[in-house]
């Protein structure tokens, strides 16, 4: 502080402050904030998975897999009589898988050959239209895209609710995170490899096939789980488009239920709440789950 | 024809399908809200009624509109401090360490989490909590929604901040600290408005995953069709509105739901659009 009183007389027109102490101060106290808020930031997560733990693990069992959606009088009947409520969301599993995997189907090929196409031709103008539309359609909310589903499949295929029109609106929210990772992974590749191969004379599409897509192939699988994942919770669209149904059905054309579909009408039917938690606890699990394998996946690539 | 000039052919073709779903879409929706806008011309945005009853039908979009619009805003408000805190602790107090990666983790997760599952969590958990406080009689309303429409976007709107954070040079740190900066000044003088065109369009991107946020909301908002009075009484959104009544719609209702999908649709595209658009000056 010696050497600064000497500044001080240099310039008499400017008063020197010792604020060190209040500028130490105020640094601690922003970093006990900034802790402070990013403990309240996670908070919430935790608070959501043990409470959906806690309330839901009591009825998971070995019928909540197999057996379909109790109607409301069975669940009354049950809660009547002090029992947990009878049957399970098998209908919902199955619903749930038959939507997402027609809806990979359509999503995995054209994302993926979409991904090749603008990695192979990055400066073309039409290739920044087709990346900019995919990332407009990225943001399109997915309530949207349910009436889409409605508009093209419910009204002119099917004529009537059906498990493809949700897998046509899960398939177009898919679609731009397939393209969007698939042309990040082949960036990676290394260039030699594929120059390598031309050297060889391997035509165009085997160089794709046999060389770009298995060097990119972990990067492929991440983006199309994380995709999957995306989709796999979403309730709004299949709302609009594959109704509900309280069998299980493996028909496409017919309405279908899903797991969140469940879970939205047992919140609305005050005789099945307790079944909200575990079917919530299930959606997570699997969600959290393939989310794992994917980071897992991205995790060993970067070692 | 050789095989190289037919691959390049079938990418090309495929490729088309974004270009044709995109202008299908909006095809779509511009041909479903026609009859709304007919019968209502520009007033349909601008008029606060919506009345289903046959006879009386009036459909305007303005509280929906108004209700989308200041409860995303709202959570982006509430969202910024919890966002901007971790991203600070994740990628600057505590880079590079095991409790930065276990919080990023954390933060991860939250996206997991279905829309359906924060709702529940809001009705059951939160909503109580409102009550308690005094803040509303039931609980319902655009603050509640808010909260957790805040929490729903906090991973969207910390990835990109923690990387931009992350990617200001240490030179430039390094540089303020020898001249005696604390900590707390290096973020405010150097960090930030280095990363600050990073953050923005960071929060940008959240705030247009709040706009379409259906599901959450409609179980919290309360769904009044009315424009709500201030920020604890209940009202609606756009993609709400949707859910809740496009199941029984039909004839000029449908119309009007899809030109609220329309409105709603051009709304997040816009809000994206000037997201990635400051990206893309970044890089």
């Amino acid at each position: 502080m010696n050497s600064i009183t000497i500044n001080k007389n240099i310039s008499p027109g400017i008063e020197f402050k010792d604020n060190s102490v209040l500028r130490k101060f105020k640094n601690r106290l922003f970093k006990f904030i900034i802790i402070l808020l990013s403990i309240i930031t996670i908070s919430p997560i935790v608070l959501i998975l043990s409470k959906l733990i806690i309330k839901g693990f009591r009825q998971i069992n070995i019928d909540f897999f197999t057996q379909v959606a109790p109607d409301t009088f069975e669940a009354m009947t049950a809660i009547a009589s002090g029992d947990i409520i009878p049957g399970g969301i098998a209908n919902g599993i199955t619903g749930t898988f038959l939507i997402v995997i027609i809806a990979s189907v359509i999503a995995i090929p054209i994302g993926i050959i979409t991904g090749v196409y603008l990695y192979e031709n990055p400066g073309k103008r039409y290739a920044n239209l087709i990346r900019n539309l995919s990332d407009i359609l990225q943001g399109v909310p997915s309530i949207v895209l349910g009436i889409i589903g409605y508009l093209w499949v419910v009204i002119n295929v099917t004529n009537g609710f059906s498990a493809l029109a949700g897998s046509v609106a899960l398939a177009i929210m898919m679609l731009p995170l397939i393209v969007r990772s698939t042309e990040e992974t082949m960036k990676m590749v290394p260039e030699n490899i594929k120059e390598a191969a031309a050297a060889l004379g391997v035509p165009y599409h085997k160089i794709i096939i046999r060389v770009m897509i298995p060097s990119s192939f972990s990067g492929l699988l991440t983006g199309i789980l994380l995709a999957i994942s995306r989709v796999l919770g979403e309730t709004a669209p299949l709302l609009l488009t594959t109704l509900g149904s309280s069998f299980i059905n493996l028909d496409v054309s017919k309405p279908t239920s899903a797991v969140p579909l469940l879970i939205w009408n047992f919140y609305n039917d005050p005789n099945m709440i307790n079944l909200i938690w575990s079917s919530s606890l299930f959606l997570i699990g699997l969600v959290l789950a393939l989310n794992i394998i994917a980071k897992r996946i991205i995790a060993n690539r970067e070692k | 024809m050789n095989s190289e000039r037919i691959t390049k052919r079938v990418l090309f073709t495929v490729s088309l399908f974004i270009l044709i779903i995109s202008t299908g879409i909006l095809a779509s929706l511009i041909k479903g809200a026609m009859p709304a806008f007919k019968e209502y011309g520009l007033n349909f945005i601008i008029s606060p009624d919506w009345n289903p009853t046959e006879g009386r039908e009036s459909y305007g979009a303005l509280p929906f509109i108004f209700g989308t619009v200041v409860s995303s805003v709202l959570a982006l408000i509430l969202c910024i401090p919890l966002a901007s805190s971790t991203s600070l602790f994740i990628a600057e107090y505590y880079k590079k360490t095991k409790v930065a990666s276990i919080l990023k983790t954390m933060v991860d997760l939250l996206a997991g989490v279905p829309s359906i599952v924060y709702g529940l969590w809001g009705f059951y958990v939160l909503r109580p909590v409102i009550v308690s406080l005094g803040l509303s009689d039931q609980g319902f309303g655009i603050f509640t929604s808010a909260i957790i429409l805040a929490i729903m976007i906090i991973p969207y709107a910390t990835s990109l901040s923690n990387e931009v954070i992350a990617m200001v040079p240490n030179e430039l740190k390094e540089a303020a600290y020898s001249l005696g900066a604390t900590r707390l000044e290096v973020i405010f003088r150097v960090i930030i408005p280095n990363a600050k065109s990073g953050i923005v369009a960071s929060y940008i991107l959240a705030l247009g995953r709040a706009l379409g946020e259906t599901m959450a909301v409609t179980m919290l908002i309360g769904n009044a069709n009315v424009i709500p009075k201030n920020i604890f009484s209940t009202g609606n959104t756009m993609a709400s509105l949707i859910a809740n009544q496009f199941g029984e719609a039909e004839g000029l209702k449908l119309s009007s739901l899809i030109a609220i999908a329309l409105l709603l649709f051009a709304i997040t595209a816009v809000v994206n659009a000037s997201g990635k658009f400051i990206i893309n000056k970044l890089s």
